[in-house]
C-alpha cells in the first residue's frame, strides 16, 4: 500500500517537473509578460492610492500623473493605445507582493530604488522618473525653520513600511534626538493625524509633502523645511526574470526623456520624421530597426511621444501646472542644469 | 486490522498531503523563478526602524525578532485591557438589561443595539480621528486630579519609580500563594465541620499586609514621578516624565471594549434568563438571602451558559485588535506584518509567523476558557 503511494507521488512529481521545464523553455523565447499583455489587450499597472502629480484618480476615475504616464507610454508602445491600462491602487505594504505575485506587470508608484529592494526580493528597477528626497513639514507658527530646531520628544507622523521610516531614524539618531514615530498604513490617515495635531512634523518625500499639503485644512499654515535628508530616486519596477519586458519599460521611459532632450513633442512628432538629425529620426522610428530588438514594431516610440508626450510635457501637465512643484530642480535635463540623463536610443 | 475501514482515511490523508505538497512545490518553483530566497535568517538582522510604544526596551539597533516581540506584547496588552473592560462593561450592561427600572433597561438596550451594529473599523476611526480632534493640545490640557493629563498626544499619567521592585513582587506572589492555602483550608473546614471562614476579608488583608511589610522590612521604596510640561518649539509642547499612554492605544482599547461588551452583555443576559425561575424560588424558600441566591444558585448555573459564547467574544477581540494598523497602534500586524515585512520583503515567512502567533494566542485563550468551563460544569455524582 505505502509502496504504491510512494510510486504514485514520484510519478506525479516527475510530471510536475517536466511541465515546468517545458513552460520555462517557451518563456525564454519570448517575453511571457509581453505575450500576456498583448493577449489581454491592456497593461496591468500598480499605482498609489492617490498622490497628486504622481498617480491620482479624478471623480470620473481617470488616472493622471507622471507615474501614470510611464504605464501609458508602455501601453502606447506595446498595444498602440495609451488608454489601454488597468490601474490597481496599492498601499506601500501591498505594492511589491502585488508585483511578484503577478497581479500587475509594472509598479509605477513613487517607489524608491534601493539595493535591497532591487537585489533581494525578486524585483528589478528599470530607471528613475523622479529624483526626490525626504523632507519635513511643520506648522509655520511653531517657529521651527530648520531641522536643527527639532528637540527631543518630537513626534513625527509618516507612512509605514517605506524608506522614510528608516531615513527618519538615521536622521534623528545622527542628531541624538529621541523622537516618537507614528506610522500609518495609508497616506490620508497620516495627513489627518498630522492635521489634528497628533504630530509636530510630517515627514515623507518632498514631492509627497508638496502634494499632500493641499489636503490639509489650512495649507497656508504649514511649510516644508528646506533641508533634504535623503536620496529618493523614484522609478518604475518590474518583476525580475523577464528581461525583454524590463527593456520595454526602461526604454519607454527613456524615450520620453530623450524626446524632451531633442525637442520632440506630441505636437511635432510626425514632422520630425523628416528631421536632418539622425538621432531624432531614430527616436521617431524613421531610421533604424530599434523596435525589433524589443519585439515591437518600429513606430513604438513615435506612439509614446504622440499619445503621452515627452517627459517635460508630462511634468508640466501633472506637477508644474497643478502647483505642486513648479520648479523642476534636479528633474531638469542634464543639458539644462538638472540630472536627467538617459543612454542614447540607437 | 480492518483494512476496509482505514483505507478511505488513508486515501484522504494522501490527498491532503499531495495538495499541500503541490502548493508548497508550486510556491518554491515560482519563488525560484523570480529570484526570491526563502529563510528565517532575517530575524536576527538589525531592524533599523523605531516603534513609538513598546513594553520592552527596543530601538532600531535591535533585531527583527525583538521587533516581533514588541508587536506581540503590544497585541497582548491591548487584548488584555480590552477583555478586562469588555467583561466589566458587558456584565454591568447585561444585568442592567434585566433591570425592572425602565430607564436603565432601555439605556442598556440602546447601547447594545447601537454599538454592535456599527462596523468595528468605523468605530476605531471614530474614536481615533473624531474623538482625538476634540482633545486639547498639551499646553491647554486641564490636569485631572492635578497629575493626569489627557491630551491629543496621549494620556500622561504619573509613574512609580521603584527601589527594590523585585522584593515587592515577591511579597505579592507570596500573598497570592498564602491566599490559595487559606482557601483550601477554608473549604476543608466547611466540608468537615460546616463552619464558614471569612475568606474574602482574610485574602484582602493578606494582599495589603504582606506588600506593606516589604516596604518597612524589605527596603522597598517607591516615589511618584509626575509628568511635567515641556516646550518643543514656539507652539508645540509635550510632557516629560511619568508614563505615556499613546492615544492610539486608548482609542483602540476603547473601541474594542465598547464593541465586544455589547456581545458579552447579551451572553450575560441569556445566561441569567436561562436559569429557571423555580431555582430562585426554591433557593429563597430554604432561607437563603437574595445575595446568597445570586451567588450560590443563579450565577453558578448562569455561568455555564455564559462562558462558551463569551470565549468566542474574547477570541474575536484578540483577533480584531489587528485592526490597530489603521490607526498607528504598533501591534503585531503593524510592526511585524507591516513595517518588518516591507523592509525585508519576506512576505511568506512573516505572514506565516504572524498567522501562527495569532493561532497560538487564540488557542491559549480557548484552552484556558475550556478549562474554566469544565471546572464550573455540572459535576454529576
Amino acid at each position: 500500500m505505502f509502496k504504491l503511494v510512494k510510486r504514485l507521488t514520484s510519478v506525479i512529481a516527475m510530471f510536475a517537473v517536466l511541465f515546468t521545464f517545458t513552460t520555462e523553455t517557451m518563456a525564454a523565447k519570448k517575453s511571457k509578460t509581453l505575450k500576456n499583455t498583448q493577449k489581454k489587450g491592456f497593461v496591468r499597472c500598480g499605482v498609489s492610492q492617490g498622490l497628486p502629480g504622481f498617480s491620482n484618480a479624478d471623480a470620473a476615475g481617470n488616472w493622471t500623473g507622471v507615474d501614470v504616464d510611464v504605464c501609458r507610454a508602455v501601453a502606447a508602445a506595446v498595444l498602440g493605445d495609451s488608454s489601454k491600462v488597468k490601474f490597481t491602487p496599492l498601499s506601500a505594504k501591498e505594492r511589491f507582493t502585488a508585483l511578484t505575485s503577478n497581479e500587475i506587470d509594472i509598479l509605477s508608484r513613487n517607489t524608491t530604488w534601493t539595493l535591497s529592494r532591487d537585489a533581494d526580493i525578486g524585483l528589478t528597477f528599470v530607471g528613475v522618473n523622479f529624483y526626490d528626497g525626504q523632507g519635513f513639514m511643520v506648522r509655520k507658527n511653531s517657529g521651527i525653520s530648520s531641522v536643527n530646531d527639532f528637540k527631543a520628544g518630537v513626534s513625527a507622523c509618516t507612512n509605514l513600511g517605506t524608506t522614510t521610516e528608516l531615513n527618519m531614524r538615521d536622521f534623528f539618531n545622527s542628531k541624538g534626538i529621541k523622537y516618537e514615530p507614528v506610522t500609518f498604513e495609508k497616506a490620508d490617515e497620516v495627513v489627518a493625524a498630522y492635521d489634528a495635531g497628533r504630530c509636530d512634523t510630517y515627514t515623507t518625500d518632498k514631492s509627497g509633502l508638496a502634494a499632500q499639503r493641499i489636503k490639509l485644512s489650512n495649507p497656508d499654515d504649514h511649510m516644508v523645511l528646506p533641508e533634504t535628508i535623503s536620496k529618493e530616486p523614484l522609478g518604475p519596477v518590474v518583476r525580475q526574470g523577464d528581461s525583454v519586458w524590463e527593456d520595454i519599460v526602461r526604454w519607454s521611459l527613456n524615450t520620453m526623456i530623450e524626446a524632451e532632450e531633442y525637442g520632440v513633442t506630441s505636437a511635432n512628432a510626425d514632422m520630425m520624421k523628416t528631421s536632418d538629425n539622425p538621432a531624432v529620426k531614430r527616436l521617431v522610428g524613421a531610421e533604424g530597426e530599434l523596435g525589433a530588438a524589443l519585439g515591437l514594431d518600429n513606430e513604438w516610440s513615435l506612439r509614446i511621444i504622440k499619445q503621452v508626450g515627452n517627459y517635460g510635457e508630462s511634468y508640466k501637465r501633472n506637477i508644474a501646472d497643478t502647483g505642486i512643484l513648479p520648479d523642476r530642480g534636479p528633474n531638469e535635463l542634464w543639458t539644462k542644469g538638472g540630472i536627467l540623463y538617459v543612454p542614447p536610443a540607437r | 486490522m480492518n483494512f476496509k475501514k482505514i483505507l478511505p482515511q488513508l486515501l484522504t490523508l494522501v490527498v491532503v498531503i499531495l495538495v499541500f505538497g503541490f502548493f508548497s512545490y508550486n510556491a518554491q518553483v515560482n519563488m525560484e523563478n523570480r529570484g526570491i530566497t526563502f529563510g528565517y535568517g532575517f530575524l536576527s538582522q538589525e531592524s533599523s526602524f523605531d516603534v513609538q510604544f513598546s513594553l520592552i526596551k527596543y530601538d532600531g539597533s535591535h533585531s527583527y525578532f525583538r521587533a516581533y516581540l514588541v508587536g506581540l506584547l503590544n497585541t497582548i496588552l491591548v487584548s488584555v485591557i480590552g477583555i478586562l473592560f469588555a467583561t466589566i462593561i458587558g456584565v454591568v450592561v447585561g444585568i442592567a438589561r434585566l433591570s425592572s427600572n425602565y430607564l436603565i433597561e432601555r439605556t442598556a438596550a440602546i447601547y447594545v443595539e447601537f454599538f454592535r451594529n456599527i462596523p468595528l473599523l468605523l468605530q476605531i476611526f471614530f474614536w481615533y480621528f473624531a474623538a482625538l480632534r476634540a482633545l486639547p493640545l498639551p499646553e491647554k490640557a486641564e490636569p485631572i486630579f492635578g497629575v493626569f493629563f489627557l491630551t491629543i498626544k496621549g494620556f500622561f499619567v504619573p509613574a512609580f519609580v521603584w527601589n527594590n521592585l523585585d522584593i515587592f513582587i515577591y511579597s505579592v506572589i507570596s500573598a497570592i500563594i498564602a491566599i490559595v492555602f487559606v482557601r483550601l483550608y477554608a473549604k476543608k473546614k466547611q466540608e468537615n465541620q460546616g463552619i464558614q471562614t471569612p475568606v474574602l476579608s482574610i485574602s484582602i488583608g493578606l494582599l495589603i499586609i504582606l506588600p506593606l511589610l516589604s516596604f518597612f522590612l524589605g527596603g522597598v521604596d517607591a516615589s511618584v514621578e509626575i509628568p511635567v510640561i515641556e516646550q518643543l518649539s514656539k507652539t508645540s509642547f509635550t510632557f516629560k516624565g511619568g508614563l505615556k499612554l499613546p492615544p492610539e492605544l486608548i482609542s483602540l482599547a476603547l473601541a474594542l471594549s465598547l464593541y465586544t461588551a455589547t456581545f458579552i452583555a447579551e451572553c450575560v443576559r441569556a445566561g441569567v434568563q436561562g436559569v429557571s425561575k423555580g431555582q430562585k424560588e426554591a433557593a429563597a424558600s430554604i432561607g437563603l438571602t437574595p445575595n446568597q441566591v445570586l451567588k450560590l444558585v443563579v450565577m453558578p448555573q448562569a455561568l455555564r451558559i455564559i462562558i462558551p459564547p463569551t470565549t468566542n467574544q474574547y477570541l474575536n477581540l484578540t483577533k480584531n485588535s489587528s485592526l490597530a494598523a489603521a490607526i498607528a497602534y504598533p501591534d503585531l500586524v503593524l510592526v511585524f506584518a507591516g513595517t518588518a515585512l516591507m523592509q525585508t520583503g519576506r512576505a511568506i515567512e512573516i505572514v506565516s509567523i504572524t498567522m501562527l502567533t495569532y493561532l497560538t494566542l487564540s488557542i491559549t485563550i480557548s484552552i484556558f476558557m475550556n478549562w474554566y468551563n469544565k471546572k464550573i460544569a455540572i459535576k454529576e455524582k
